[in-house]
């Protein structure tokens, strides 16, 4: 798909402690014509990866993780120029409404609830542009 | 223990004359498992004694219910997301400014299942046309099924729907959450009108409409089918209205009284000029 105005995959990056999860998303996005550039296992293990590999498209972050949590992680992205353009979708099995409200305040695009279909997922992305019906 | 291919073809000869709907011999497992569902809600020891019973006549509540189990389908909010933005952009302007204050824009989601395509019109009304006064914009959805309608009028939604094409934005600040189920704001399902109507075999003419959402539901009919629902759609539909289809649907076979336009990204059908006024 055109990104940026070239033509491409997405480039995701999974940020996740559950491998099993981890193994489901990256499955799903390859599925729906994404590139899974990079898994992490908590929140800094993502900010660490990204700087090695410059800005992904989109990060895919659980919420509950050692470390550094999915929250903390996002606060660190929009804290930081180098991130503007990547957006951030929380994938949690956290699902009250305050969570929610918390995580788009502080600059989520989208919040996808734990369990998720890949058509679910598939539509999360097509909101921000990054995948078609 | 499998349904016998009498009862079967039964129930196939039941759901096409009461909704028009073809099942082939190859949705004997769509039958069975539909039908397996509501052997168990109704305490039914098979899918045969199901039928059996709805065979047996009665006041031909078992019929309906098979038929509703065996019709309703999937939807999502904002579904396939470009119609949304076609109304949003284009199609909801030019009928405001074409229809004076007194003559409200009437919006008519066809099939509408449990009312998620419906809300997602008066989720869109509100965010971008905040102004609209109350009236000027009417939004109904009718479905065959009444255990259907009755849901979509709740506004009541699972987590799985709630996953489904919702923007998490508008999920904060339409719904509420309540045990396992999400909520959608009175002030939201006030926008909508909910009723039970049968596209293939209507009891009434079709509501008039300036805008008719009838999409993924022409794909289950057959060839005469779809073609008599398109046009009795065309009678209801404004003259300068417009008609969207699912992706896969078209109105090759009624092209005497439909064109279709191409709107952003999205493809919907209008009546032809030479046609408009009949």
């Amino acid at each position: 798909m055109l990104i940026d105005g070239v033509e491409r995959k997405p480039r995701v990056i999974v940020i996740d402690d559950s491998r099993a999860m981890r193994s489901i998303l990256r499955k799903n996005l390859m599925e729906v014509g994404c590139e899974v550039i990079a898994e992490a296992v908590h929140g800094a293990d993502g900010l660490a990866r990204l700087r090695e590999l410059g800005a992904a498209d989109l990060a895919l972050v659980d919420w509950n993780m050692p470390e550094m949590n999915g929250f903390e992680f996002l606060c660190a992205v929009r804290g930081d120029h180098a991130f503007n353009s990547m957006r951030v979708v929380m994938v949690t099995s956290e699902t009250e409404l305050d969570q929610m409200t918390r995580a788009l305040s502080a600059g989520a695009n989208e919040y996808l609830m734990k369990p998720f279909t890949q058509d679910a997922l598939r539509e999360k992305l097509a909101i921000l542009g990054l995948a078609t019906h | 223990m499998s349904t016998s291919p009498a009862a079967l073809d039964y129930v196939r000869e039941l759901v096409y004359r009461r909704a028009g709907i073809v099942l082939g011999a190859d949705k004997y497992y769509l039958i069975e498992a539909r039908l397996s569902t509501l052997a168990r809600e109704l305490n039914f020891p098979t899918v045969e004694e199901v039928i059996k019973g709805a065979r047996s006549g009665g006041s031909g509540a078992l019929n309906q219910k098979i038929v509703e189990a065996l019709t309703t389908n999937e939807t999502t909010f904002f579904r396939d997301l470009h119609p949304f933005d076609a109304l949003r952009d284009h199609v909801i302007p030019a009928l405001l400014a074409a229809r004076s204050p007194a003559h409200p824009i009437r919006i008519w989601s066809a099939a509408c299942s449990t009312g998620q395509e419906a809300y997602s019109i008066a989720m869109l009304l509100r965010e971008h046309f905040p102004g609209l006064p109350n009236g000027r914009v009417k939004i109904f959805g009718t479905d065959l099924a009444e255990s259907v309608v009755a849901r979509a009028r709740a506004g009541r939604f699972r987590q799985l729907e709630i996953n489904r094409g919702l923007p998490a934005a508008l999920l904060v600040k339409y719904f509420v959450r309540d045990g396992a189920e999400w909520t959608l704001d009175a002030s939201i399902r006030s926008m909508v009108e909910f009723k039970p109507s049968n596209l293939v075999a209507p009891t009434e003419p079709f509501p008039h409409a300036d805008i008719v959402l009838l999409r993924n539901v022409l794909i289950y009919f057959d060839e005469e089918t779809r073609s008599a629902v398109l046009r009795r759609v065309r009678t209801a539909l404004a003259p300068d209205g417009y008609l969207f289809l699912g992706c896969a649907e078209t109105t090759t076979r009624v092209q005497d009284v439909f064109e279709h336009v191409h709107i952003g990204n999205t493809t919907c059908h209008r009546p032809r000029p030479s046609a408009r006024g009949q």
